[in-house]
C-alpha cells in the first residue's frame, strides 16, 4: 500500500477531489498547512509597516491507495491540480506498511 | 449643592424648566457614547495579535468601570464643582460628593435633568482613558491599568475636563480657566478626550517600554473585520459625543452632526490617499484609522465650522495622521496601536485648525491670529500636563506594583497568563477535562 501526499493551491482543491472521486477513490484526509517552495512569500502593509510573509497558505491531502493504483491516482491529482504557474505544489508517495479500518478491525488493502 | 443648580435661574432671571426635546436628545446621546466603548474595544482589540484580543478589549471595559464608579463618587464634583479659589484649575470635590442634591429624578442642569448630563459626561471620562489603553498593547498587568485608570482619571482627567468643560454658571457659578478665560474653543474635547488621551499613551508607552520583538516580528492585526466594525460603531457613537456635547436639540446639534461626518468621509479619504501613494495599496485598517483620525480632529472643531470647514479639517487630519504612523519606528516608542499618531496629532490638528478655518474667528475668516493664539495655548497646555503627570503616574504605580508582566509570560501571550482565556475556540479539538467544580454556584 502507498500513501500518496499532495500539496496544492486551496483554489485547487474542489478540482483534485472531484478528479479523485471521478477516478474511484472513497476517501481522503484534507488539512490546511502552510509552507514555500520557490514561489516564495507575499508582502503585507498594515499602517506603512511592510511585512514580508514567508509561508503560503496551502492544502495538504492525503490519499490511502493500493500499490497497483498508485501511480494512476498520482496522475490524476497532478493534472487536476495544474495551473501551468510556479506554487503549484507537490505530490509524492511513500509505502505504507499496515492499514487497519477502526470499525470492522478489516486490514491490508481491504481497509482502504 | 442644588443652590448652585438654582443659580442658573436666578441669573437667567427666567424659570429654567425642563425642555423634553432636549432631554430626549441627551438620554439618547448618553447612550450613543457609550456604544463607544465596544466601539474602542473592537477598533483595539483586533489591531493586536490574536492572544491578546481579550485583554485589549479588557482595558476598555475596565475603564468604564473604574471611572463611572469614581465619576459618581468624586470625579462629577471634580470637574462641574464650583472651580476652587475661583481660579479656573479644578472643581470642588465635596459639592457633589457622591452627586448629592443631583442624584434625584427633579433635580435640572440646563433643561435636561441633572441625572442624564451627569451619565453622559461621565460616559466621556471612561472614553478618554479607553483610549489611552492602546498604546500599551500585550504587556500591561491588568490591576495596575485599572489603577492606572483610577489615579489618571482622579488627577489628569477630572481637572483637565474642569478646564475645558467647566463653563461658568452652567453648572456651577465659576467653572475652567481655559472655558472662561482664555477662550479657547473646544466643543467636544479636541483637547480635554484626545490631546490628553494621546499625551499619556506616549508617556505611559514609554514607562513601560517596547514589546518583546518590536520592530523585528510581525505584530500583524488578527481581525481587520473587528477594527472596521470598531470604527464604524466609533463613527456612530461619536454622533452623541460631538452633537451631544450641545446639551440640547437644536442647530448647534444638528451642524456638530454634519461635521462630524463630513470631516470624517474627507479624512478615510485622505488616509487612503497617502497609503496609496506611499504605499502602493489603499487598505482597510488604514480605512478604519482615517475615519477614527477625522472623528478625532473634528470633535473640538464641529460646532466652530462650516461644511466646507469640516472637510478642509478631515483632509488635514488624514494626511497628517497618516504620515505620523512611522514616527514610532523612527523614536523608538511603542505606541503599539498609534494612540499618538491618531489622537494626539489629530487632536492638536483640529484644535489649531479652528484657528484657521473658524467661523469669524479663524485666520481664513478674518478673525486674526487672536483666537490661534488661545488655541495653541490650550493644546500646549493640555498636552504638556498630561505628559508630565503620566510619565509621573506610570512610573510610580511601575515601582510600586508593577506596571508590566513578564517577558515568558508576554510571549506566552497575555489573555491566557492575566485571564486564563482564550479569545476563540476555532475547533473542538482541543483536549483537556474538567478539573474543580464551579466556584460561581
Amino acid at each position: 500500500m502507498k500513501l500518496i501526499t499532495a500539496i496544492l493551491k486551496p483554489f485547487k482543491l474542489d478540482d483534485v477531489k472531484d478528479a479523485l472521486q471521478a477516478a474511484g477513490i472513497t476517501g481522503m484526509t484534507v488539512s490546511e498547512a502552510s509552507g514555500f517552495g520557490r514561489q516564495r512569500g507575499h508582502t503585507e502593509v498594515y499602517r506603512g509597516a511592510e511585512y514580508t510573509v514567508d509561508l503560503v497558505p496551502k492544502v495538504r491531502l492525503e490519499v490511502l491507495v493500493d500499490d497497483k493504483d498508485a501511480n494512476s491516482v498520482v496522475d490524476v491529482i497532478v493534472k487536476a491540480a495544474s495551473t501551468g504557474s510556479i506554487g503549484d505544489g507537490k505530490v509524492w508517495t511513500t509505502p505504507v506498511d499496515q492499514v487497519v479500518r477502526v470499525r470492522t478491525g478489516e486490514k491490508g488493502p481491504d481497509a482502504i | 449643592m442644588v443652590s448652585s443648580v438654582l443659580f442658573v435661574i436666578g441669573m437667567n432671571m427666567e424659570e429654567v424648566v425642563l425642555n423634553s426635546g432636549d432631554t430626549a436628545w441627551m438620554l439618547m446621546s448618553a447612550g450613543l457614547v457609550t456604544l463607544m466603548i465596544p466601539g474602542i474595544a473592537l477598533f483595539y482589540g483586533g489591531m493586536v495579535r490574536v492572544k491578546s484580543v481579550l485583554n485589549m478589549m479588557m482595558m476598555s471595559f475596565g475603564a468604564l468601570a473604574v471611572v463611572f464608579t469614581l465619576w459618581i463618587i468624586f470625579g462629577f464634583s471634580m470637574v462641574f464643582g464650583d472651580s476652587v479659589g475661583g481660579n479656573g484649575y479644578i472643581g470642588d470635590v465635596t459639592e457633589f460628593l457622591f452627586l448629592k442634591g443631583l442624584d434625584n429624578s427633579g433635580a435640572l442642569i440646563g433643561t435636561i435633568p441633572a441625572a442624564v448630563f451627569i451619565a453622559f459626561q461621565g460616559v466621556f471620562a471612561a472614553i478618554t482613558v479607553a483610549l489611552i489603553s492602546g498604546s500599551i498593547a500585550d504587556r500591561a498587568k491588568f490591576g495596575a491599568w485599572m489603577v492606572f485608570a483610577g489615579i489618571w482619571a482622579t488627577l489628569v482627567y477630572f481637572p483637565v475636563a474642569h478646564w475645558v468643560f467647566a463653563f461658568d454658571d452652567f453648572v456651577a457659578e465659576t467653572g475652567g480657566w481655559i472655558a472662561n478665560d482664555l477662550g479657547a474653543i473646544d466643543f467636544a474635547g479636541g483637547t480635554a478626550v484626545h490631546i490628553n488621551a494621546g499625551a499619556a499613551g506616549l508617556a505611559v508607552a514609554i514607562v513601560l517600554g517596547k514589546r518583546v520583538g518590536f520592530g523585528r516580528s510581525p505584530m500583524r492585526p488578527h481581525n481587520l473585520p473587528l477594527v472596521m466594525l470598531g470604527a464604524a460603531l466609533l463613527w456612530f457613537g461619536w454622533f452623541g459625543f460631538n452633537a451631544g456635547s450641545a446639551v440640547a436639540s437644536n442647530g448647534t446639534a444638528g451642524l456638530a452632526l454634519l461635521n462630524t461626518i463630513g470631516a470624517t468621509a474627507a479624512a478615510v479619504l485622505a488616509w487612503l490617499v497617502v497609503e496609496k501613494v506611499r504605499d502602493g495599496h489603499a487598505t482597510s485598517l488604514g480605512a478604519a484609522s482615517g475615519v477614527v483620525a477625522g472623528l478625532v480632529a473634528i470633535t473640538p472643531a464641529c460646532a466652530a465650522v462650516t461644511a466646507s470647514g469640516a472637510l478642509i479639517i478631515g483632509v488635514v487630519a488624514g494626511v497628517l495622521c497618516a504620515m505620523s504612523v512611522g514616527l514610532k519606528f523612527r523614536f523608538g516608542f511603542d505606541d503599539s496601536l498609534d494612540v499618538v499618531a491618531v489622537h494626539l496629532v489629530g487632536g492638536i490638528v483640529g484644535t489649531i485648525m479652528i484657528g484657521f478655518v473658524g467661523v469669524e474667528v479663524g485666520l481664513f475668516n478674518g478673525g486674526g491670529t487672536d483666537q490661534l493664539v488661545k488655541q495653541a495655548t490650550g493644546v500646549v497646555a493640555v498636552l504638556a500636563y498630561s505628559f508630565i503627570m503620566t510619565l509621573i503616574i506610570a512610573k510610580v504605580i511601575d515601582l510600586v506594583m508593577g506596571f508590566r508582566i513578564s517577558k515568558d509570560d508576554e510571549i506566552s501571550g497575555i489573555d491566557l497568563v492575566v485571564h486564563a482565556e482564550r479569545g476563540y475556540e476555532l475547533t473542538d479539538n482541543t483536549q483537556g477535562s474538567v478539573s474543580g467544580a464551579s466556584k460561581g454556584a
